[in-house]
């Protein structure tokens, strides 16, 4: 059984009684000390920050060319703080019940709470690093609601929320980088972690640009490198986006936690083609306003897809808003994994609405309507026409949703504002990941994990706008503290060597990896592999997966990377800029881990949050959760082959909340 | 649809590079021009050549990394638009296609199309931040209500990406508005204000540091820059630039 280390006492007090307690390093004392924080997204640079603030030493690793375009730059829609701004009843623990109920009861209560507690400290801190939110007309600060919460605690930058939180971050990184705290290196990889004496004191780095191989030590180990989405191939992830950090982190020791919760977004641009490279989200604050549709009958879904019925020609009475007809309650704000599901099971019935048939309508037409009629009370228009309406409301959502009705008509060639979009789910972000404590660090001492790359606030389905939370709250909030306690006890030990015989069995390791795929006599792109991986894994660990489908999906995965090792082609060389090579070593840790998340998939005989086992089911089909036998974080210990993991459990305890069903009717 | 593309091949700083030709078919309207380059190196690979590197991540206009010179426009035809943005339907059958780099000497190639842009982060570095420490006890984020207008328009200038578009468009390679949309996003706002100085000479010295040239105001640059970064803002920096070197900060 897995020690949490979550501490006594009443829900509200244990953060503040922990940080009470906690040990410090007096500031000369942190000067003696090195940190290494690998990846520069939210979580990392404001992690590399904070941590340098104190005195800490840091080196900070990314592999882009600079650590502003960490992935986070992508995030959209918001961030969620408990500031009750809107005085609409929100408050810290309807933060926090919101996020369990939301993760299907499979988050650690303390953490969840603490989370919910520092969310209102990380607005403040973005505001005074001067990050442009959104204001109203008085100026204060706007927010939007976001799915699977009754109030709007939001809050955002149009869409561009995560670039500006995440610029916000760098500024802050910058900021210590010009004071010499924070040592940068871009362009680098983390190759694998160092094991010294049972702890974590370095990595094995490699110079992208140059292609040497580097041996960093440091007393501490930060991994902020991330989601692992892209094992599906196709997902709203950067492209490079990977697990390979955690997944070296896995081999040397550290538990991953329920690998196989995968969030899929409901709305996002639907495939088009094989050569597709990536899937765009159209973020979730368009559905505070857009509305859910498909054909009622199916000759009209059939005609639209022919392309002989126009969606505007359908009548009112024979569209059906699914979602609003399903969850009066919270109607097109659901939940994104009752979201998917919903959009799923209108498109396996047959109302899908583009030549695949995996599409649905997601329609502004009544939200231009209505904030153009409010525009015209506003302006003291009377009888507006029809026209002018729809202009005015037309020019709102440009306001609020501008950049994403631009990204959809630049990908799609349709446009938004006359014609409903076309949506489907797509893979977007992993709620497994390191298994962490409530200090955040990994079953190894002294590997801490922050941000999407650990596991741990989302229980089985994350919230939209809590990664960002998350992010920010574990690497400004959390673990700056809570890391200097284990640092206490390293304040005698100097520096840490880096040509021991571990770092330079290590080195050696990469090193012969390395040429061996550049040695490789095969003729096959690793995107090959990549993309047939990323269809066992969404054909059979997506959407809704079984025991049959799960476990043939093991044996398939577990065969093509015999066939990856045999057959691909890695082409130029050891010694310069090669993104072939880093790509290989990325998809071979894939190779790896997709075969876990459907070992995974297949042990957790339930259904919660974006799990769903189709054997686990209510006759109405919603996810249907084994309370008495599942209430448990899987932990898997790497034994040799993924399949052969071994699972350890930490039980959770919900002294706080009910448990029930969650229904969102 | 079938493409000639003329693709700018160099192994390294110090290489000269040469065009290198290639032939495509198989292209379509709805890829992306990234993707018809991954189309390139998969066949490239398959041939058992060394495939094109050029920079790229997100894929959806935010992360900057994107920076491919395409038919001697920085992003390629089209306004408001990163090359990962840029879509095939631009183009037409039988098209010859010419992809270089970004050319100034502050960022010198990496390899191919990809360049070495840390002297962005640089001039970040020098002054692009405000000095506010992460204790959990600023002020409440309500405490100072901003106007809606600066805020968006400090909003407006923070959504440069850093993708150096403008600086590859400048016949004199000059960074002006990439370093005045910082400039003006924290001079807009008051968090901004306690060192709006001594940030603005900072910044502009490490730029002329990093070998960026003169602003000559042809405006080229705003132009082309994928999210519409305003000529406004250098306007603005020059007047805090002129102020701040008068006052002897
Ligand atoms: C399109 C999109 C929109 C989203 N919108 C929202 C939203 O509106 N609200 C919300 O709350 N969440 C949103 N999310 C989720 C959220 O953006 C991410 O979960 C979050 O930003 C992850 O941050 P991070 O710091 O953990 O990792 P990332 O930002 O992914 O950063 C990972 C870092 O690790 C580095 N790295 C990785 N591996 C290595 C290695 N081996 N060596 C060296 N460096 C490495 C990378 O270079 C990078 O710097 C969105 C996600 C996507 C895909
Ligand atoms: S100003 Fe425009 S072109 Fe220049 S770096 Fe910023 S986004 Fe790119
Ligand atoms: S790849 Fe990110 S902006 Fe083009």
């Amino acid at each position: 059984m897995l020690d949490s280390k979550t501490p006594q006492g009443p829900l509200a007090d244990q953060w503040t009684n922990h940080k009470n307690n906690i040990r410090l390093v007096n500031p000369a004392n942190k000067r003696l000390i090195d940190v290494i924080v690998v990846g520069t997204g939210l979580a990392g640079s404001s992690a590399a920050a904070s941590l340098a603030e104190m005195g800490y030493n840091v080196k900070a690793f990314c592999f882009q060319d600079s650590p502003r375009r960490a992935h986070s730059i992508a995030a959209q829609g918001g961030i969620n703080a408990a500031k009750n701004y809107q005085n609409d009843g929100d408050s810290v623990h309807r933060l926090f019940y919101d996020t369990v109920k939301g993760g299907d009861y499979r988050s650690r209560e303390a953490n969840v709470h603490r989370l919910a507690e520092v969310s209102t400290s990380i607005i403040d801190q973005c505001v005074a690093q001067g990050v442009p939110f959104a204001r109203e007309y008085g100026g204060l600060l706007d927010n939007r609601s976001f799915g699977g919460v009754q109030v709007s605690r939001t809050f955002y930058a149009k869409g561009q929320t995560g670039q500006q939180l995440l610029l916000g971050a760098y500024s802050a990184l910058s900021r210590q980088i010009s004071k010499g705290k924070v040592k940068m290196y871009n362009r680098h990889e983390m190759m694998d972690v160092v094991i010294v004496d049972g702890k974590a004191r370095g990595i094995i780095a490699r110079n992208l640009v140059t292609g040497e191989i580097e041996r960093h030590s440091a007393h501490a180990v930060v991994l902020a490198s991330g989601g692992y989405g892209n094992v599906f191939f196709l997902s709203t992830n950067a492209m490079g986006s990977n697990v390979s950090a955690a997944w070296k982190a896995h081999k040397k020791g550290a538990y991953m936690a329920n690998p196989c919760f995968t969030q899929i977004h409901p709305t996002c641009i639907p495939v088009s083609g094989h050569y597709q490279s990536k899937l765009t989200l159209m973020s979730e604050s368009l559905r505070n306003d857009g509305r859910i549709w498909v054909p009622a009958k199916a000759e009209d879904a059939e005609a639209v897809r022919k392309g002989t019925l126009k969606p505007t020609d359908i009548k009112e009475e024979d569209r059906d808003y699914y979602l609003e007809r399903r969850y009066p309650a919270f109607g097109n704000l659901v939940p994104r994994d009752v979201a998917s599901r919903a959009a799923k099971e209108r498109c396996d019935a047959g109302f899908g609405v583009n030549d695949t048939g995996e599409a649905v309508f997601l329609d502004y037409a009544s939200a231009i309507e209505r904030y153009g009629k409010t525009e015209a009370n506003v302006m003291n228009l009377e009888n507006p026409s029809d026209e002018k309406v729809r202009e005015l409301g037309k020019a709102v959502v440009k306001a609020k949703y501008g950049n994403l009705f631009d990204m959809y008509r630049q990908i799609t060639d349709d446009n938004p504002y006359e014609t409903p979009m076309k949506i489907y789910p797509a893979v977007h972000y992993t709620m497994g990941g390191l298994w962490v404590d409530y200090n955040l660090m990994t079953t190894v001492p002294g590997l801490y994990a922050a941000g999407e790359a650990n596991f741990s606030d989302h229980g089985a389905n994350r919230l939209g706008a809590s990664a960002l939370m998350q992010g920010l709250a574990d690497g400004y909030f959390v673990l700056p503290y809570t890391i200097g306690d284990y640092l206490a006890d390293d304040i005698r030990t100097g520096a840490i060597a880096n040509d021991t015989p571990e770092f330079m069995e290590a080195e050696a390791a990469v090193k012969d990896r390395l040429e061996k795929f550049i040695g490789n006599d095969g003729d096959t792109p690793v995107d090959d592999f990549h993309r047939r991986l990323g269809r066992i894994m969404w054909n059979n660990c997506g959407m809704a997966r079984n025991r049959e489908d799960l476990t043939q999906a093991i044996e398939d995965i577990s065969a093509l990377r015999d066939e990856f090792y045999a057959k691909v082609r890695v082409p130029g060389k050891l010694n310069g800029y090669n993104p072939e090579l880093d790509k290989a070593g990325r998809v071979a840790d894939l190779l790896e881990l997709g075969e876990l998340m459907c070992k995974d998939a297949l042990e957790r005989e339930e259904s919660c949050g974006g799990h769903f086992r189709e054997e686990h089911q209510t006759e109405e089909g919603e996810a249907l959760r084994r309370d008495d036998e599942f209430t448990f974080v899987s932990a898997w210990e790497h034994k040799g082959a993924p399949k052969d993991a071994e699972l350890h459990k930490e039980d959770l305890v919900y002294d706080n909340i009910e448990l029930k069903q969650r229904s969102y009717k | 649809m079938n493409l000639t593309l003329k693709v700018w091949r160099q192994d390294g700083p110090e290489d000269k590079g040469r065009l290198e030709t290639h032939q495509l078919s198989g292209v379509t309207g709805d890829m992306s021009f990234l993707e018809m380059m991954d189309v390139l190196n998969d066949k490239i690979i398959r041939e058992g050549g060394d495939p094109v590197v050029f920079d790229h991540d997100c894929r959806e206009g935010i992360c900057g990394m994107c920076s491919m010179f395409i038919n001697g426009e920085a992003h390629g035809p089209g306004r408001g638009v990163t090359t990962c943005q840029l879509h095939m339907r631009s183009f037409k059958d039988g098209d010859t296609i010419t992809i270089e780099p970004w050319r100034a000497s502050a960022f010198p190639v990496v390899k191919d199309l990809a360049v070495d842009r840390s002297a962005f982060d640089r001039v970040i570095q020098a002054g692009g931040y405000v000095s506010v420490n992460t204790s959990g006890e600023t002020l409440d984020a309500n405490a100072i209500p901003i106007p809606k207008a600066d805020a968006d328009e400090a909003f407006n200038a923070a959504t440069c990406i850093g993708c150096g578009a403008c600086v590859a468009t400048c016949k004199n390679a000059s960074a002006m508005l990439f370093v005045s949309a910082k400039v003006s996003q924290f001079a807009l706002l008051p968090q901004g204000q306690p060192e709006r100085k001594r940030r603005v000479t900072r910044m502009v010295e490490q730029m002329d540091k990093e070998g960026f040239g003169n602003c000559t105001n042809t405006g080229a640059c705003a132009v082309e820059c994928p999210k519409g970064i305003d000529l406004s803002n250098i306007a603005r920096m020059n007047r805090d630039f002129l102020s701040s070197s008068l006052t002897g900060e």
